[in-house]
């Protein structure tokens, strides 16, 4: 099982090692990163691998948003499904 | 495999396209609740629905966290309530109406659909007392929702039905004046009416229906507006292509979260109803779908075909995405909770008469029109029998949700808040159709071939 991280916002210093760090402290493995900054603006889509997480999905989206609204980002936590069901025939 | 693209254009869908689930409603049956004593009938009601309904609201926001996806609602139907009275004679149904508000505080759910009656041939045994409770019921509850349905292709409509709804629908309006009239907005008329409908007001649990199942309703007119922006030039049959392909995607959405709520309450999945549903949000609307099209604005000459297009390409799209399509599924019309409907209605563009033609060729009927407080029940009943002979001659689902304004007239607004939003009061003709509505009897059912 997967789970897409999205993070668009105002670049600053940080914002990649706070949201792997997130993964990371509830065994979220990071599988894949794409990563651009235009101008200032950061952004960042993260695929990670939450087979192994010590916690209900549903936490990992809980510190995401709570990162998100500390550092003033916009950050979203979505399982894969709704990607592969929505896109693909 | 994913792609960049795919990812943002859903998150963009999500967030600034207004894209939903509309509503996850659970369907319960209460024929086992049957009983003579009506107390002992209320009190199975109640038990069975929160029982059966105990994780229905947790497991919905489990599955919007998961999936990033916003559900609006979360709600129940039941078996339609005249059934279950029917064992009680002379008892008021009011008593079941409470057994459900009851129910839906403990569960937490925004409506409960079916106190409702069936009666398009005919009366039986507890259909014309539920009838006649219903002002009171809506009055004394809040989240219960009420339908009747008058007519069928199969049947035809029933005309004594149709002169008693008249009354009914202004006797409830009457009923809570007070409130903007608000009870009338919970009251749907049906003909045709579907068994495993997930929207209010107008959802049942239909009698061949399993004992409990789980429907999903979703949503999405501001998706395929922005979808059709990016298209300025396109040709008709191109806009179509893309209207499909847009339905498409909103459409799995709604199976992926039917199929992990089913799954997550260990009940089946009923039913992917795959409609347009606005909201009065702005960037929700389907007039601006239609606008989108090339409208000035929706109401005009070109609207009734504009609309007969995305209804269908809705469907054709949807079908693909589910295996499970039911329900009202195509584009709604709902006045008062729709922002472009809303504009055209208080500029004068949409009529009542207009909107008549629509539901033709689209989805439900005449939906959350505001009418002048001074209407008649006679001319309420007449206009439920105009929309029921357009749904039992095309072999459809119509429907009529009308608000008597009690003590307002053309000009002014009733304001329900919410997703029922707002309506201007729109004008209707004065000469009456008392004498046609007072014969009383049945329409009989129309014959389908020889057709012209």
């Amino acid at each position: 099982m997967r789970a897409v991280v999205t993070v668009i916002g105002k670049d600053n210093v940080g914002i990649l090692h706070k949201v792997s760090g997130i993964c990371a402290g509830l065994g979220a493995n990071v599988i894949e990163v794409t990563q651009s900054v235009l101008q200032d603006m950061f952004a960042m889509i993260m695929l990670v691998d939450i087979t192994g997480m010590s916690e209900d999905f549903a936490v990992l989206v809980d510190r995401m948003n709570a990162l998100g609204t500390e550092l003033g980002l916009s950050i979203h936590t979505m399982h894969e499904d709704i990607f592969n069901s929505m896109h693909n025939v | 495999m994913l792609n960049v693209y795919n990812i943002l254009e859903t998150i963009r869908m999500i967030q600034d396209e207004c894209l939903d689930i509309r509503t996850t409603t659970m369907g319960i049956s209460l024929l086992d609740c049957i009983d003579t004593d009506i107390d002992r009938a209320c009190e199975k009601v109640y038990e069975k629905i929160v029982t059966r309904a105990e994780r229905l609201v947790p497991v919905g926001q489990q599955i919007e966290k998961e999936y990033g996806i916003p559900i609006i609602n979360k709600r129940i139907s039941v078996t339609p309530i005249a059934m279950l009275a029917a064992a009680c004679p002379g008892k008021s149904p009011v008593k079941f109406a409470k057994a459900l508000q009851r129910a839906a505080d403990t569960c937490g759910v925004n409506f409960i659909g079916g106190y409702s009656a069936l009666v398009h041939k005919g009366f039986s045994a507890g259909d014309e007392a539920l009838i006649r409770s219903i002002p009171e019921a809506l009055d004394v509850t809040e989240n219960i929702c009420s339908s009747v349905n008058i007519g069928s292709t199969k049947s035809g409509i029933n005309m004594d039905a149709v002169k008693l709804m008249g009354e009914i629908v202004r006797a409830t309006a009457e009923r809570t004046a007070d409130r903007d009239c608000i009870g009338a907005a919970k009251l749907v008329v049906f003909c045709n009416a579907v068994e495993d409908n997930p929207f209010m007001a107008g959802a049942f649990h239909g009698v061949g229906e399993p004992d409990c199942e789980i429907h999903v309703g979703v949503s999405g007119p501001g998706v395929v507006r922005s979808a059709l922006q990016k298209y300025p030039d396109a040709s008709i049959n191109e806009l179509a292509d893309i209207i499909k392909k847009t339905a498409f995607k909103i459409t799995r959405m709604g199976q992926l979260v039917g199929a992990r709520a089913s799954d997550l309450l260990g009940v089946p999945f009923g039913i992917v109803d795959l409609s347009l549903a606005p909201t009065p949000a702005v960037g929700d609307s389907v007039a601006h779908i239609l606008e989108e099209m090339g409208l000035e604005m929706c109401g005009t000459h070109g609207t009734t075909a504009c609309l007969a297009m995305l209804n269908d390409a809705v469907k054709k799209g949807g079908v693909m995405a589910s295996s499970t399509v039911g329900g009202l599924s195509g584009a709604f019309i709902p006045v008062s909770e729709d922002a472009g409907m809303i504009d055209a209605a208080a500029a004068g563009v949409l009529s009542i008469e207009k909107l008549e033609a629509m539901t033709a060729v689209c989805s439900v009927g005449l939906d959350m029109i505001v009418v002048p407080g001074d209407i008649t029940p006679e001319t309420i009943s007449a206009i439920i029998a105009d929309e029921a002979a357009i749904g039992m001659v095309n072999t459809k689902t119509t429907a009529v949700r009308l608000i008597p304004a009690v003590g307002k007239k053309e000009g002014d607004t009733l304001e329900f808040g919410g997703l029922l939003g707002s309506g201007p009061v729109m004008s209707v003709r004065n000469e009456s159709p008392a004498k046609f509505i007072n014969r009383g009897g049945r329409i009989p059912a129309p014959m389908h071939s020889l057709k012209n």
